[in-house]
C-alpha cells in the first residue's frame, strides 16, 4: 500500500510542476514539452488507478500524436515574435489567475464536498477489471455502440472538412 | 438476429442518411459525373428519410441501451432536418457554382451535418449529445467556408470554429459537472432523478454551463456575437441551413432531452435564465435588425430575434410551449430557408446584390420571386394567416399560462418593431423605383422549386396549424 | 524474502537483456558493414581483431574521445536531451518484447520476458510514438536548416507509417484476442504463424518497420546528399554515438516484433510433439526466436544495400494510398476469416 502512495506522491508532483513550469515558459516550445511530461505523469496516476487502457491511450494519443503536430506548427513559426505577442498582456494574466482560481475552488469542493459516488460498486475486484482493454473493449462494441460509430461518422466528416479546407486546387 | 434487424428497423432514417454519407463518399470517387450525380442523389437520400420518418411517427421507443429514441416528435424532427437540408440542396445546386466553389464534399458534409442533428434529436445520453452536436457543428464550420475564395467567408469558418469550440467546451464542462454529480451520463436517470439533484449546487452549474453552450448554438443574446459575421460571410444556402437546421437540432436537444423535466421543477429552476435570454434576444435582434442594409446580415439579427421567441417557451416550461417550439421551429425553419434562398438566387457574384437597394424593383424584373419574398417576409414578422403567426401565438399563449404574461407582452411589443424592417424589403421590392443599372436576376429552376416548397409548406401550416399542432401534443408525455 | 528472489530474478533479466542486446547492437552495426562489403564485393572491415572482429569497440573508444560540438545557436538543454530520449524509447520497448516460453528453475516458474503484460503491444505502439520526439526535438533545437528538416521529415514519415502499423499489427490482435505477447506467441502454435494467415498484413507490418526505423529506402531522415545528415547533422561525440545505437536498436526491436507478431515468435513448429525434455525444449525455442530474429536483421541490411531511396512524395504516397487501405484490406480479411472458420 505506501508503495502506491509513494507513487502517486511521485507523478502528482511531476504533473503538477511539469503544468505550472509549462504556463510560465516563454519560449513555446519548451513549454511543449512540459506539457508532454505533464501527459506522462498523467498516464502513470491512471496506472495506479489501474485504467491501463485509458494510461497508454493517453499516451499514444496526446503524447505520440496531439504534441508531435503541435510541435510541428510551433517549430515552423518563429518562436521570437511569439514571445513579443504574449508578453505585457497584464489583463490575460489576471483573468487567466482568476478562472483557474475559480475552477480549482470548483475542483476542490467536488472532491471534498460532494457525495461520493453511488453507482460505484464497493467491489474492489470490479472496478479494477472495469480498467482492462477486454472490459472497455466490451463496454465500446456493446452498451456503447451507438456512440462508438457515431464517433466514426464524427471523425470521416471532421477528415472531409479539412481535406476541403486545405486541398489546393479549385474546380 | 430477429432483434437486431428490428432494432435497425427502428432507426432506419439514421441508417439512411449515414448510408448515404458513405455513398456520396464513393460516388465523389468513383464517379466523373459526380457534379450531376451527388446532389440529385443526397436529395434522393434526404426525401427518402424525410418520408420514412413520417410514416413511421407511431413505432416510439428507445434503442441501443437508451442511447437513443425513435418515433414521435423524435421522427417530427427528422423528418424536419431532412426536408431542411432537401430544400437546401435544391437551391445550392447552382449557387455553389456561381461562386466557382463546386466540391463534392459540399454535398457529404451536409449529410453528414444532418446525421449529427439527427443524433442530437434523439440522444437519450449525454454523450450522444455531444457527438451529434460536435458531427453537426464541425460540417457547419466547414460549410461556412466553403466559397473558399472569399475572404469574408474565410473569416466566418475560422470565427464559427473559434466560437463554436469555447461553446463545445461550456457543453463539456457542464456534462463533465453533470456526470460528477449525477455518475451517470444517461439523460433518463438524470431527469427522473431531477428534484433532488437540483439542490446540488454543482449539478446546477453544470446545467447551467450546458445551457450557456447551447445558448451559443441557438444564436440567443449574450451569445450572439458570431451570428451576423458567420451567416453573413458564409454561403448564403448554408447560412439558411444553419439557422434553422441548426437552432431546431439545438432546441430538439433541449425541448426532448429536457422536455420531460418541464412539467416538474426544472422549469422553476431555470426560468429566470430561460426568460432573460428571452427577453434581451428578441429585443436586441428586432432593434439591431431595423439599421441593416444587408439583408443576410438583417436576417441574421432576425434569427436572433427569433431565437427569443422560442426562449419563451422554454421559460414558460409547459407542454403547451413544447408543443409551440416545436412548431415555431417547423414554420421558421420554412419561412427562413425560402427567404434564404431568394436571396441565393437574387445574389450575383462575389457578394453583391445583397443590399437592400438591389431589391428596388424586384417585382418589375422577377414578379414571383418577389410575391413570395412578401409572403416570407409576412411569415417571418408573425402575419397571419402564415405559418410564422401560429408560432408566435401558441408560444405567448403558452407563457401567458404559465404566468409570464410580461415575457408574452414584451414577445408582442418586439414583434411589432420587427414588422418595420421585414415591411421594408416588400417597400422596396414594389414601391420604390428601379434603376436602370440593376443587376438581372438570372432563371434557376431548382432554386425556384426549392422556394416554392417552403411557400406552399409555410402556407399550409398557417391555414391548417391546428393538424400539425395535435400531432405534436399527441406524442408528448 | 520472496519478494527480493523476486526482485533479483527481474534485476538479472534485466541485466542479461541489456548486455545482450548492447552488444547485438555493435555487432549488428558490424555484421551491417561485413554484409555491405560482401554484396559490394570488398572486405570491409578486417583489421581489429580476427576478421576486424573488434572493429565495434574501437568504433565506440573513437567515439568516446571525439570532442562534443553544440552549435552556437542551438538549444542546448534539448540538444543534449533529443539523444536520451531516442535511446530510452528503444531500450524501453524491450521490457515487453517474450525470447521464449515459461521455464522452471530451482522449482520456481520464469516467465522468459522482462514484464508480461496485458496491453504490452500498446505499450510498443505508445513508445515507438513517443520516438518521433528525439528526432524532433534533435533536428530543431540544433538551430541548422538541415537538421530542421531532417525532424520534420522523420515525424511525419513515422507518423504516417504508424497507422498502418498499427492497423497491421490489429489483424493480430483480432485472431489472438489478446495484447499480451506472450499470448499472441502461444496463439501461433505449429503452422499458424501470422505471416501465412495474413500475408497481407506481414508486408505491410514490414515496409512500416522499414520506416519506423528510418531505414533505407526510407531513409530521407538523413538522405546525405539533401541533408547532409539529417536531424543529427549538428551532433558529434557520444550524443551522436546515441543515435547510431538508437537506430540499430530499433532495428532490433522491429525484427523482435516482427518475429513476435507474425512469424510465431519463440515457437518452434511442432517441437512438443518431439519428445525432448523440458530443457532442452525451451533452449531450442529461444534459439528459434533468435534466429528468426537474426534472419529479419539480415533482410533489414540487405534491403539496405539493394534498393535505392524513395522521393518524399513517393515515400507519402505510399505510405498513406498504399500500405494503409492494404493494412486496412488485411484487417478485414482476418474479421472475414474469423467469421468464415470461428476462429
Amino acid at each position: 500500500m505506501p508503495f502506491e502512495i509513494i507513487l502517486f506522491v511521485f507523478f502528482a508532483l511531476i504533473a503538477a510542476v511539469s503544468s505550472v513550469v509549462m504556463v510560465t515558459r516563454p519560449n513555446p516550445v519548451m513549454s511543449a514539452i512540459f506539457l508532454v511530461i505533464n501527459f506522462f505523469a498523467l498516464a502513470g496516476l491512471y496506472l495506479l488507478l489501474h485504467a491501463q487502457f485509458i494510461s497508454v491511450v493517453q499516451v499514444i494519443v496526446y503524447a505520440g500524436a496531439i504534441m508531435v503536430l503541435f510541435l510541428f506548427v510551433l517549430m515552423l513559426l518563429n518562436s521570437k515574435s511569439e514571445q513579443k505577442l504574449l508578453s505585457g498582456q497584464k489583463k490575460i494574466k489576471v483573468f487567466a489567475i482568476v478562472l483557474a482560481a475559480f475552477v480549482f475552488i470548483q475542483i476542490a469542493y467536488l472532491i471534498f464536498f460532494s457525495s461520493p459516488s453511488r453507482s460505484l460498486s464497493p467491489d474492489v475486484a470490479a472496478s479494477i477489471k472495469a480498467g482492462t482493454v477486454e472490459e472497455i473493449g466490451r463496454q465500446l462494441y456493446t452498451g456503447y455502440i451507438l456512440p462508438f460509430e457515431a464517433a466514426g461518422f464524427l471523425l470521416l466528416a471532421a477528415t472531409i472538412g479539412a481535406l476541403v479546407l486545405a486541398k489546393k486546387k479549385f474546380n | 438476429m430477429q432483434n437486431h434487424f428490428q432494432e435497425i428497423y427502428n432507426v432506419l432514417p439514421l441508417v439512411l442518411v449515414a448510408c448515404g454519407v458513405f455513398l456520396s463518399v464513393v460516388i465523389e470517387i468513383g464517379s466523373v459525373k459526380s457534379e450531376k450525380i451527388l446532389p440529385w442523389f443526397s436529395v434522393l437520400v434526404f426525401l427518402g428519410t424525410s418520408l420514412f420518418s413520417v410514416f413511421n411517427l407511431n413505432n416510439c421507443g428507445t434503442a441501443y441501451n437508451n442511447m437513443l429514441s425513435y418515433g414521435g416528435n423524435v421522427f417530427i424532427f427528422y423528418s424536419l432536418f431532412n426536408l431542411a437540408a432537401a430544400l437546401t440542396v435544391l437551391s445550392s445546386m447552382e449557387y455553389i457554382k456561381k461562386y466557382g466553389s463546386y466540391f463534392g464534399e459540399y454535398y457529404i458534409l451536409l449529410l453528414s451535418s444532418v446525421l449529427g442533428m439527427m443524433l442530437m434529436a434523439g440522444a437519450r445520453d449525454l454523450f450522444m449529445v455531444f457527438i451529434g452536436l460536435e458531427l453537426m457543428s464541425i460540417c457547419f464550420y466547414v460549410l461556412a467556408g466553403i466559397n473558399r475564395k472569399k475572404q469574408n467567408a474565410n473569416e466566418a469558418s475560422l470565427k464559427y470554429f473559434l466560437l463554436g469550440s469555447f461553446a463545445t467546451g461550456f457543453v463539456v464542462y457542464g456534462i463533465a459537472l453533470i456526470f460528477g454529480t449525477a455518475h451517470t451520463t444517461s439523460l433518463e436517470v438524470i431527469v427522473s432523478n431531477f428534484g433532488s439533484l437540483s439542490h446540488n449546487l454543482l449539478f446546477v452549474t453544470g446545467m447551467l454551463l450546458f445551457l450557456v453552450g447551447f445558448s451559443f448554438k441557438i444564436a440567443a443574446f449574450p451569445f450572439h456575437m458570431w451570428v451576423p459575421d458567420v451567416y453573413q460571410g458564409s454561403a448564403t444556402t448554408v447560412s439558411g441551413l444553419m439557422s434553422t437546421g441548426g437552432k431546431a437540432a439545438a432546441f430538439s436537444v433541449l425541448l426532448i432531452a429536457l422536455g420531460a423535466v418541464f412539467p416538474g421543477n426544472a422549469a422553476n429552476v431555470f426560468r429566470p435564465y430561460f426568460a432573460a435570454i428571452a427577453a434581451f434576444s428578441m429585443l436586441y435582434g428586432s432593434i439591431v435588425a431595423i439599421s441593416q442594409n444587408n439583408l443576410k446580415r438583417m436576417l441574421a439579427y432576425s434569427s436572433i430575434a427569433h431565437a427569443g421567441y422560442m426562449a419563451i417557451g422554454l421559460a414558460a416550461g409547459n407542454r403547451e410551449s413544447v408543443a409551440g417550439i416545436m412548431f415555431y421551429l417547423v414554420a421558421y425553419t420554412f419561412m427562413n430557408l425560402g427567404a434564404f434562398g431568394i436571396i441565393a438566387m437574387v445574389e450575383g457574384a462575389d457578394d453583391t446584390n445583397l443590399e437592400l437597394k438591389d431589391y428596388i424593383g424586384l417585382s418589375q424584373r422577377h414578379p414571383l420571386l418577389s410575391a413570395l419574398m412578401a409572403l416570407f417576409m409576412f411569415s417571418l414578422s408573425g402575419l397571419p394567416p402564415f405559418a410564422g403567426f401560429f408560432g408566435k401565438y401558441y408560444v405567448f399563449i403558452s407563457a401567458i399560462k404559465a404566468d409570464l404574461t410580461w415575457l408574452a407582452i414584451l414577445g408582442v411589443v418586439s414583434s411589432v418593431i420587427s414588422v418595420y424592417f421585414y415591411l421594408r424589403v416588400i417597400v422596396y421590392m414594389y414601391f420604390k423605383e428601379p434603376e436602370p443599372e440593376a443587376l438581372p436576376v438570372h432563371n434557376n429552376a431548382n432554386g425556384v422549386l426549392a422556394v416554392v416548397i417552403s411557400a406552399i409548406l409555410v402556407v399550409m401550416f398557417g391555414i391548417f396549424p391546428g393538424t400539425l399542432i395535435n400531432l405534436i401534443t399527441s406524442y408528448l408525455r | 524474502m520472496e519478494l527480493l528472489i523476486q526482485a533479483g530474478i527481474a534485476l538479472a533479466k534485466i541485466l542479461i537483456v541489456i548486455t545482450v542486446m548492447l552488444l547485438t547492437v555493435s555487432y549488428l552495426v558490424y555484421f551491417e558493414r561485413k554484409i555491405s562489403a560482401w554484396i559490394q564485393n570488398r572486405r570491409g572491415p578486417n583489421r581489429v581483431g580476427w576478421y576486424g572482429a573488434l572493429q565495434p569497440f574501437a568504433d565506440v573508444f573513437k567515439l568516446l574521445l571525439k570532442e562534443d560540438i553544440v552549435p552556437s545557436n542551438a538549444n542546448k538543454f534539448i540538444h543534449s536531451l533529443a539523444p536520451f530520449i531516442t535511446l530510452f524509447v528503444s531500450f524501453a520497448t524491450y521490457a515487453v518484447i517474450p525470447f521464449g516460453p515459461d521455464i522452471k528453475l530451482f522449482g520456481r516458474t520464469i516467465q522468459l520476458a522482462l514484464a508480461d503484460v496485458n496491453i504490452g503491444v500498446l505499450y510498443v505502439l505508445a513508445l515507438t510514438s513517443l520516438g518521433v520526439y528525439g528526432l524532433t526535438f534533435a533536428g530543431w533545437s540544433s538551430g541548422s536548416k538541415y537538421s530542421l528538416l531532417g525532424g520534420i521529415r522523420s515525424s511525419a514519415q513515422m507518423i504516417s507509417y504508424e497507422v498502418s502499423m498499427g492497423f497491421s499489427i490489429a489483424g493480430v490482435i483480432l485472431l489472438s484476442e489478446s495484447l499480451r505477447p506472450m499470448a499472441i506467441v502461444e496463439s501461433q502454435y505449429g503452422f499458424m504463424w501470422n505471416a501465412l494467415i495474413q500475408p497481407i498484413g506481414f508486408i505491410t507490418i514490414v515496409v512500416s518497420a522499414f520506416a519506423e526505423t528510418n531505414r533505407l529506402p526510407f531513409d530521407l531522415p538523413e538522405a546525405e546528399p539533401e541533408l547532409v545528415g539529417g536531424y543529427h547533422t549538428e551532433y558529434s561525440s557520444m550524443k551522436f554515438a546515441g543515435f547510431f545505437l538508437a537506430e540499430y536498436a530499433n532495428m532490433i526491436i522491429a525484427s523482435a516484433m516482427i518475429v513476435t507478431l507474425y512469424l510465431g515468435g519463440w515457437q518452434f513448429p511442432y517441437i512438443d510433439k518431439f519428445g525432448l525434455s523440458m530443457g532442452l525444449t525451451a533452449g531450442i525455442q529461444v534459439l528459434s526466436f533468435l534466429l528468426k530474429m537474426a534472419l529479419v536483421l539480415f533482410f533489414f541490411i540487405w534491403v539496405r544495400w539493394s534498393i535505392p531511396r524513395f522521393r518524399y512524395d513517393q515515400l507519402m504516397n505510399l505510405g498513406w494510398k498504399v500500405m494503409f487501405p492494404l493494412s486496412l484490406l488485411n484487417l478485414i480479411w482476418v474479421a472475414a476469416l474469423i467469421m468464415i472458420f470461428n476462429i
